[in-house]
Order: C-alpha cells, then sequence, then structure tokens
C-alpha cells in the first residue's frame, strides 16, 4: 500500500514524515513524534481524550487520518504553554481542582479552547453542552465546569487589556 | 483500532475526484468529514481498498437563498449550519437537528453531505430532508442529476447514488410565511444515535389550514421514512388536538423498530407516538409566530 508524504505544523514547529494511508493522526502524534499528552481512551469518537486543534478547530484526532492533516496547523495540549506560563485553562485547572487522574484533562482543555473561542463568555449550560463529548469517568464535573468559567473570565480580561 | 489497509487519494476538483472513482472502481469510497466512515473502517464494517478524500475541493461550503430556494454545499460542516444566521431565524429545524448530533468536535469536521450521503438511517438530516421535501443534487460521471429526496434512499447504507456520484447540494424550498419546522430525538446519551427521532415541517395558510406538512423518522426503519399517512390526515385540514394525537399514533403504527440495545420495539413505538405530537405543536407553535 502507498506511503505519502506530509508535512504539517505542530505547535508551531514543522514536522514531515511518510506515512500509510490507514494511519491516525493520533497515533501519528504520539507515537511519531512522541508527544503522549494526546490520550487515546475509547477509540470511537465518544470519550474526547484524544481532542486537538486543527487550524484552529477542535478535533478527535482518533477519527482523523494523518495524510489528511498534510499542510494543516495542529495544535496539542504540549504547545498551549507561552515561554513557560501555563494557559489560562490549565491555570484553571489546577486551581480549580479540575482535574482528578488527569486522563481526560489534555482532551478537556483543547475542547475547551475550542469552546472559549468561538463563545468567550458561556454560561454553565454552554460549557456543559460544549465539553459534552469528552467524558471524565472520575466523574469530576463539577470542577471542570468551574474551571472553564475561571478561564474564560481570565481570558476575557487578557483580550479587554490587550484592546 | 486501526482501519484495514487502503489506499489515499486526495481529490482537489469535483472532475479529479470522479475520474478517480472511475479509475478505481467499486472499492473505492469518497471521504469527506470521515467521522461516519472512519469509525466503520475501524471497526471493519467498511473495507474500502481506496478512500478519495473529497474534503479539499473548494466552493461546496456554503448556505444561501436563491430564488425560491434554499441552498446548502455539500461540504458545509454540522458547526457551521448550528451556527449560521439564515437558518438560525428561519429554518430553526437545523438547530434542532445539529444540537443533538453527535457533539462539538465531532460537529466541526462532519458534513450534511456524509450526513445524507451515508444513508444510515440512525443519522439525522435525513429525517429533515423528507420533512422538508428536499432534493439532492449530485455530480456524476454523466454531469449533475437532481434527485428528489422520496426516491434517495434505497434500503441499508444504500442511496440513489450511483458509483462515481458525489452528493454536492441540497435544495430545500425557501421557507414561507406561516411555516415552521421541528426536530427531536431521544438518545441515550449525549452524542448518541436516536433510539427515535422525528423531524415535522408544516406551512399553513392564514386561516391556520395546513398547506403543506412533511414528517420524517430516525432510527425506526431500515430506512429513514416518511410518515406519509400521517401527513394526508393533516394536509388541507385545520390542525387540532385530535388529529395531532391521530397523527402520533399512526406513526407508532406505522414506523417499523427492531428491538435492540435502545430499547423494545414496544418502547420505540412509543416514544415515537409521543415525539410526532411534540415535534408537530412545536412545529405549530413556529409556524404560527
Amino acid at each position: 500500500m502507498a506511503k505519502h508524504n506530509i508535512t504539517m505544523t505542530i505547535n508551531g514547529e514543522s514536522v514531515s514524515a511518510e506515512v500509510d494511508s490507514r494511519l491516525l493522526l493520533v497515533h501519528f502524534i504520539r507515537e511519531n513524534l512522541d508527544m503522549t499528552g494526546t490520550h487515546i481512551g475509547c477509540d470511537t469518537s465518544s470519550c474526547g481524550a484524544c481532542t486537538i486543534l486543527i487550524d484552529g478547530k477542535s478535533v478527535k484526532s482518533c477519527t482523523y487520518l494523518a495524510v489528511r492533516a498534510d499542510g494543516a496547523n495542529i495544535t496539542t495540549i504540549e504547545g498551549i504553554a507561552a515561554d513557560g506560563t501555563n494557559h489560562p485553562l490549565q491555570k484553571a485547572f489546577h486551581d480549580q481542582h479540575g482535574l482528578h487522574c488527569g486522563f481526560c484533562t489534555p482532551g478537556m482543555i483543547m475542547r475547551s479552547i475550542d469552546l472559549l473561542e468561538t463563545n468567550p463568555n458561556p454560561t454553565e449550560e454552554e460549557i456543559r453542552w460544549g465539553i459534552s463529548g469528552n467524558l471524565c469517568r472520575c466523574t469530576g464535573y463539577n470542577n471542570i465546569v468551574k474551571s472553564v468559567q475561571q478561564a474564560a473570565e481570565e481570558m476575557s480580561k487578557e483580550k479587554e487589556a490587550t484592546v | 483500532m486501526i482501519p484495514a489497509n487502503f489506499d489515499y487519494h486526495k481529490a482537489t476538483s469535483l472532475e479529479e475526484a470522479i475520474a478517480l472513482s472511475q479509475e478505481l472502481g467499486d472499492e473505492a469510497k469518497y471521504m469527506s468529514g470521515g467521522h461516519s466512515l472512519l469509525p466503520m473502517m475501524k471497526l471493519r464494517f467498511a473495507t474500502p481498498e481506496h478512500i478519495i478524500d473529497i474534503s479539499k475541493i473548494e466552493g461546496l461550503s456554503y448556505i444561501k437563498e436563491d430564488g425560491d430556494i434554499l441552498k446548502i454545499g455539500a461540504m458545509t460542516t454540522q458547526s457551521e449550519i448550528e451556527h449560521d444566521p439564515l437558518l438560525k431565524s428561519n429554518y430553526p429545524i437545523f438547530g434542532d437537528a445539529v444540537w443533538l448530533t453527535a457533539d462539538p468536535a465531532v460537529r466541526n469536521f462532519g458534513t450534511i453531505g456524509g450526513n445524507i450521503a451515508h444513508g444510515d438511517a440512525a443519522n439525522d438530516q435525513p429525517a429533515l430532508m423528507l420533512a422538508l421535501r428536499a432534493t439532492i443534487i449530485a455530480e456524476g460521471v454523466d454531469g449533475e442529476k437532481a434527485i428528489p429526496i422520496d426516491d434517495f434512499f434505497h434500503g441499508f447504507y444504500m442511496t440513489a447514488l450511483e458509483p462515481g456520484d458525489i452528493l454536492t447540494e441540497i435544495q430545500i424550498p425557501k421557507a414561507k410565511a406561516n411555516s415552521g419546522g421541528a426536530y427531536h430525538k431521544v438518545e441515550r446519551k449525549v452524542g448518541d444515535y436516536a433510539t427515535a427521532g422525528v423531524a415535522v415541517h408544516i406551512e399553513l395558510d392564514g386561516d391556520g389550514v395546513c398547506q403543506e406538512i412533511g414528517i420524517g423518522l430516525t432510527n425506526v426503519s431500515a430506512v429513514p421514512m416518511r410518515l406519509e399517512r400521517g401527513e394526508e390526515v393533516l394536509r388541507g385540514h385545520k390542525v387540532t388536538d385530535a388529529l395531532i394525537a391521530q397523527v402520533g399514533q399512526i406513526a407508532s403504527e406505522d414506523c417499523e423498530p427492531e428491538s435492540d440495545l435502545r430499547g423494545s420495539e414496544a418502547y420505540k413505538r412509543s416514544i415515537v407516538n409521543t415525539i410526532t405530537k411534540r415535534m408537530l405543536n412545536k412545529a405549530l407553535e413556529r409556524a404560527r409566530n
């Protein structure tokens, strides 16, 4: 079966590789690039542990072919802290104890980045709906919601300050 | 889970995609969002030898009214449908459906064309298309064709699309004054396929008499199902609670659900009855406002 040469930008750095048609993006990220922050949970597009951003939009990377991401701009959990400073969502998950075992956390944060990008001031209901495709089996949703609320406030303030 | 081996081909134009499909033959499948097809390939429910990626073809993502027709490009994502101002204001049935389709991350890449072309009776858009009396536009080896929705769904994952055909556009009669639609499905958990779902679109005249009505059912038969007998009860009549109750009853009788993990046949018939009545009332309320 044919191999494909692909090039994409991951967390600001350009990477090239030769991949099989059937290689899934989540495996490319974890196994070829050794970025293991993107997790594999259900492997059936249900749990959201593998959520990353493609050109700013959240996607379940277990349901996306690596070859299809040729030319894409990808962000994973490893790429959101700037110069050693945690992203507001990372800080908020820490402050609000938004993680229990932590397995779902990278996906929750990547999905929440997209959510706050399209809806900077979500209501509690909108947050719960926004992360409905991401499952936490510790059932710690209350603190996750609080984390997203805190990050929303902080990011809105940051935005105002830069305007 | 990793799909079985296949060759990947990227098409950048409709012509290129159709030519590729001709060249590669029966074992080739088109992929747009891939969010229905890839999970099936991982589970070996589908093992195409070739995937033709049509997601990079430009110009197939739009929502616009053109004369008396609402046109939606096949590659429009569920997320774009969810946030489109025109659909929000004039076609709220789409908001009802997309809100219940999978989850936001899946909706970012899943397309309306893929949802329909997949031919799955469990998908949500087919019921809307039946209720809204859509026409499906496809581009194929012999050029463009228009397929009325009643002729589109042939069987389990089977549609009127012939080898090489690409669904390019969905055409729906423009929303008239005093018309309204609504969709709801019962699901076990967020993002699940429907246990049962009902789409209703109704048009009234100035006196509240039902001029036109479309009712589509999700996941209660082998193919997306139109409730013709129920529509006939209402067409040409003033809609009363008694008639609505009668249509709900007909829906529960005419649907063909099977008992499975989502519920028994009797349970599904019962919820079809209930949601049909609720969606008729909701569509009526929207038509009157």
